[in-house]
C-alpha cells in the first residue's frame, strides 16, 4: 500500500498535474510537493505526488552499481 | 519503464550478489520492514540469490495487515449508520472483522466505495451534501499527508459531512517495539517511500540506542540486494548508521510540505496494532483543530474489542518470530480467497505473498 510509481509529468495546473505512466494518464495532486515542472518525474502514490525523482542521483545508483559489476571477478 | 527497468537488470542483481558472498562473513539477520518490500524479495526470487549466512525477517510494515479487527469492527459500525458512505481504499474492504467484512457489509446493501485517492471522498461528500461521508484513513507516513491535506482542504472549502476515521500509524515505534522486545535483528531495511516523506532523522534513535544498521531501500530488485548489501558492509566493519540507498527520491530532510501537514493536522496518540497489541505513541488522531472531521467525536461509537482469530499468528509473523509456513490454517483454511487474518488479505502481506510465490 505505501508503493508509488514513477509518473511523467506532461502539464502543470495550479495543484495537479497531468502524468502519464507507460502512455496511460493519471491525475496527480500537488498538494504534497511544489515546483513540479512538465518533464519532470514523480513518485506517484494513492493519486499525489509525494516526491519527485532525481536524475542525476538515479544515475549515480546506477554507475555504483556497474561498478560493482565490473569489479565483479565472474563475468556475467 | 523509466526508473524501473534499469533497476531490474539481471546482470547487476547478481554482481550484487557476487560480491555479497565474498565479503559477508558473519551471520546477519535483516527485517525488511515495509510490505512492498517483501513483495519485490519474493516476487524476483531473492532469497535463493543470498548467501547462507544472510537471513531476511518480514515485518510489521503493511498498512492492512496491522489494522486490528477492532478498527475493522468499528469501520463496519459506522457504515451501519443510515445514510452513511463509508470510503476506503480497496484492500481493507476485505479483511475479516470478528463477525463480518466491509465487503460482506457492502453485499447486504451498505453503501461502501472503493477510491483509489482520499480526494475522491472529499469529491463524493461535495456531490452528497444530506449523507455523512467517512474515510478510514489507514497506512504509515506515506499515505496520512494525503489524509491531512484532505482534511485541510475541507476546512478550507467548509465541508461539513466529510469524516476521518483515523488509523493512521507511524513507522519508527514499532520498529523500536520489535528490537526492544527482544526480536533478533542486526538492521533495517527501511521503507522508501515512509522515509520520502520523513526523512532520516526518525531512524536516529534505533543507530543510537540499539546500535542497529538502517538503510532505506527503494523497491525494485537491484536496490534491495545494494541495500543488503550496504547493511551488510556497515555490520562487518561495526560501524552502523542510517543510509539512504534509495537516494532517487529520498532526500536526508525529507518532504516538508508533507511534515507540515501532517503535524498541523493530527497527534500522536497510543494505537492498537493487529497481533502487536498497543504501542505507545504509535497511531496519529486528529487535532482539536480539525475535530469538525473527527469521525470519532463527531459519531462516537464504542465497540468491544474482539480476541484474535483463533489458530491465526499474524502477530508472530509480524514480528518476525514465525513464517506463515509455521500456520496450521496457512493455505487450506486460510488462503487469498477466504482469509481469517489479514496477512492474507492484503497484497503485500507476508501470508499472501508466500501463498503467490509457494513452490
Ligand atoms: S496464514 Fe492466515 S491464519 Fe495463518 S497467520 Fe497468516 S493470516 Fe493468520
Amino acid at each position: 500500500m505505501c508503493l508509488a510509481i514513477p509518473a511523467k509529468v506532461i502539464s502543470v495546473e495550479g495543484a495537479s498535474a497531468l502524468v502519464t505512466i507507460e502512455d496511460i494518464e493519471y491525475k496527480a495532486s500537488l498538494l504534497l510537493l511544489d515546483d513540479v515542472h512538465p518533464g519532470d518525474f514523480i513518485m506517484l502514490h494513492a493519486g499525489f505526488a509525494i516526491e519527485k525523482v532525481d536524475p542525476e542521483e538515479a544515475a549515480e545508483t546506477l554507475r555504483l552499481l556497474n561498478e560493482i559489476a565490473d569489479n565483479s571477478p565472474q563475468p556475467i | 519503464m523509466k526508473y524501473i527497468d534499469e533497476y531490474r537488470k539481471k546482470g547487476l542483481i547478481l554482481a550484487v550478489a557476487e560480491e555479497l558472498k565474498n565479503i559477508s562473513k558473519k551471520e546477519i539477520t535483516l527485517m525488511e520492514v515495509c510490505g512492498g518490500h517483501t513483495m519485490a524479495i519474493h516476487r524476483f526470487g531473492l532469497h535463493a540469490l543470498l548467501p547462507a549466512n544472510i537471513r531476511l525477517l518480514s515485518g510489521p510494515g503493511c498498512p492492512v495487515c496491522v489494522s486490528s479487527q477492532h478498527f475493522l469492527d468499528t469501520a463496519i459500525a459506522y457504515s451501519r449508520i443510515p445514510g452513511a458512505i463509508i470510503t476506503t481504499y480497496g484492500d481493507l474492504i476485505r479483511v475479516p472483522g470478528s463477525v463480518t467484512s466491509l465487503e460482506k457489509e457492502k453485499a447486504n446493501g451498505s453503501d461502501i466505495r472503493i477510491i483509489y485517492s482520499v480526494l475522491e471522498a472529499l469529491e463524493i461528500a461535495k456531490n452528497n451534501p444530506g449523507r455523512a461521508v467517512f474515510f478510514l484513513g489507514i497506512g504509515f507516513e506515506t499515505t496520512s499527508p494525503a489524509t491531512a491535506a484532505a482534511i485541510v482542504q475541507a476546512k478550507n472549502e467548509h465541508i461539513a459531512n466529510f469524516f476521518v476515521l483515523s488509523a493512521h500509524k507511524v513507522m519508527p515505534p514499532v520498529m523500536q517495539a520489535l528490537v526492544a522486545e527482544g526480536v533478533r535483528i542486526d538492521g533495517f531495511i527501511a521503507p522508501g517511500h515512509v522515509s520520502a516523506i520523513t526523512g532520516t532523522a526518525i531512524y536516529n534513535d534505533l543507530v543510537a540506542t540499539y546500535r542497529l544498521g538502517v538503510v532505506i531501500a527503494g523497491f525494485e530488485p537491484v536496490d534491495l540486494m545494494q541495500s543488503i548489501l550496504m547493511l551488510v558492509r556497515q555490520f562487518e566493519s561495526g560501524s552502523p548508521k542510517v543510509e539512504i540507498q534509495y537516494q532517487r527520491v529520498v532526500q536526508s530532510d525529507g518532504n516538508k510540505i508533507a511534515q507540515n501537514l501532517l503535524a498541523r493536522v493530527f497527534e500522536l496518540k497510543d494505537d492498537r496494532w493487529r497481533g502487536l497489541g498497543i504501542i505507545s505513541k504509535s497511531g496519529l488522531s486528529i487535532r482539536e483543530e480539525f475535530s469538525a472531521f473527527d469521525a470519532e467525536i463527531n459519531y462516537p461509537i464504542t465497540v468491544p474489542v474482539p480476541p484474535d482469530p483463533k489458530g491465526c499468528i499474524c502477530g508472530s509473523i509480524l514480528r518476525g518470530l514465525k513464517t506463515p509456513n509455521d500456520c496450521k490454517l496457512f493455505a487450506n483454511t486460510c488462503t487469498p480467497t477466504d482469509p481469517v487474518g489479514a496477512c492474507m488479505v492484503s497484497g503485500e502481506g507476508t501470508c499472501a505473498t508466500y501463498y503467490k510465490y509457494r513452490s
